[in-house]
């Protein structure tokens, strides 16, 4: 079947310099070569690389390709004989149906998009609280600890219902979790308080329930371990990926003036901007899939048992599918794009995260009408390849005051 | 155009309804997608081909309608 396929020998480590938005060279380079690439993974398995924005749409569409976690290979490490288990209760995530339906379903009807608009005056409001508190404080800022953390964090526990309290622990462990730069050790011990914690809530909503979604969940039969591994998915997934996409997105605005202007200038833009900083950042870079059975993907056959690593970043960049690829256009027509996923593991929380940044972004930019970096951009501290989501560590902005 | 929808596929992803709100909606119970005008009218069809390329689930597709 098929030629044979273009192949790539190691994953890239780094983003081209300079270019801290673009995906590595070398997958780009991939997906100049083709759509799909055979790469074999440390270990000798023999795997895949799909870079293109169809192909990446049908390998998530098709449900021979498992989210398992006990099927999936690490793409750069090799562990040797160490056995993944699956995924912990409720972690759906990494779960095929019918385990992924039954937490799932539950949770749709709360994420719609009407029940999440309905939030919209709540995001405002809280945002325009960070802002005050930033400008009280700055000039400068660090965006990411003034702005781009705090307002998912703060919606997301009150959307579950974290008292405000218990939330700055809780963020520094999941931190902990998304950085790619914390030890074992560590990251063990942020595991563990964080299970500690979550076993203290779900009791203590089973025991008082309160107007949220976790007591909502106590009336279903889902039992404590299963309520504690949803919150552990919800809370990890809504806190570091949004904040990204604030903070890596203003980075992005602030080196694109005429972009930033066009949005200042229209805030009716916002829907369409937002749409295009999740192409153009696709902060979600990277997701596993492992075939069920052989599929035959772009003229390559897919043995049963390969794994096959997605790359939504990359596709996102597809010249085949959008115009320009690497150029931000903030009034860009062309629809659909791979940031939030695609098939059923769909982002499960992409209304909330629209909403929030279709609110965010033009809040601070009217806030603050002369924002800027307070340091030269090469020196902005950029996340390693190795963190599961891409973003800023530290984004440190001034004004005139 | 006539538009059907498979509420077995369906995962209540939403799109369909941020496409074309005039249209879709989710059903307040379980998210999954309700059709509010099952042959939409000129203006809408658009946004309504938009939606079933977007749809996660592939659970829209249409058909010729009475009036096309
Ligand atoms: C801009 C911000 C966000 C981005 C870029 C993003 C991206 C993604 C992506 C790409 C997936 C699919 C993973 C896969 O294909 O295996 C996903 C799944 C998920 N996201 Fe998000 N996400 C964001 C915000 C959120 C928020 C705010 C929540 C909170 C509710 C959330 C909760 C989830 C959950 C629970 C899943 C798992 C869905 C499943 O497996 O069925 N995400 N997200
Ligand atoms: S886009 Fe598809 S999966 Fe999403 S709500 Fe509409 S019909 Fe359902």
């Amino acid at each position: 079947m098929g030629e044979a396929p273009h192949t790539i020998t190691t994953l890239p480590t780094e983003r081209p310099p300079g270019r801290p938005f673009d995906p590595p060279p070398e997958l780009v380079e991939a997906r100049r070569h083709g759509p799909i690439s055979a790469y074999t993974f440390p270990g000798g398995k023999q795997g895949w690389l799909v870079t293109g924005f169809d192909l990446v749409r049908q390998v998530l569409a098709d449900q021979r390709f498992s989210s398992r976690k006990e099927l999936m290979l690490h793409p750069t490490v090799d562990y040797g004989d160490f056995v993944v288990p699956p995924a912990p209760p409720g972690e759906f995530l990494l779960m095929d149906e019918p385990r992924h339906g039954r937490y799932r379903r539950p949770l749709t009807a709360r994420f719609t998009v009407r029940r999440m608009r309905l939030l919209t005056e709540r995001i405002e409001q809280v945002t325009a609280e960070h802002l005050d508190a930033m400008a009280k404080a700055g000039p400068p800022a660090d965006l990411v600890t003034a702005f781009a953390k705090p307002i998912p964090a703060v919606m997301i526990c009150e959307l579950l219902g974290v008292p405000y309290e218990e939330r700055g622990s809780f963020q520094e462990n999941v931190d902990k979790f998304m950085d790619g730069e914390t030890n074992d050790e560590d990251l063990m011990a942020a595991y563990t308080s964080t299970q500690e914690y979550l076993a203290g809530l779900v009791a203590a909503k089973r025991a008082n329930p309160t107007d949220d979604v976790l007591s909502e969940l106590t009336e279903s039969d889902l039992d404590d371990e299963e309520l504690r591994g949803i919150a552990l998915i919800l809370l990890a997934a809504g806190i570091d990926t949004t904040a990204n996409m604030l903070s890596l997105g203003t980075f992005a605005l602030l080196r694109h003036p005429e972009q930033l202007a066009a949005l200042r200038g229209d805030p009716a833009l916002a829907d369409r901007a937002v749409e295009e900083l999740l192409r153009y950042l696709s902060v979600a870079k990277t997701f596993m899939r492992t075939a069920l059975e052989d599929v035959e993907v772009g003229g390559q056959l897919i043995r049963a048992g390969s794994p096959v690593i997605a790359s939504y970043h990359t596709a996102n960049r597809d010249p085949d599918r959008f115009t320009d690829p690497h150029g931000l256009d903030l009034a860009r027509q062309e629809g659909g794009h791979l940031a939030f996923g695609h098939g059923i593991h769909q982002c499960l929380g992409q209304q909330l995260a629209r909403v929030e940044m279709r609110v965010a972004f033009p809040a601070l930019l009217g806030r603050f009408p002369t924002l800027r970096l307070a340091v030269d951009p090469e020196e902005v501290d950029l996340r390693p390849e190795t963190a599961d989501i891409y973003g800023v560590k530290r984004l440190p902005v001034t004004w005139d005051a | 155009m006539r538009i059907t929808v498979d509420t077995e596929r369906c995962m209540g992803s939403g799109m369909c309804v941020l496409t074309a709100e005039e249209v879709f909606d989710q059903r307040e119970d379980d998210g999954k997608v309700v059709v509010l005008r099952p042959e939409p009218p000129a203006g809408d069809r658009d946004a309504v081909r938009e939606a079933v390329g977007l749809c996660p689930a592939g659970a829209i597709t249409l058909s010729a309608g009475d009036r096309t």
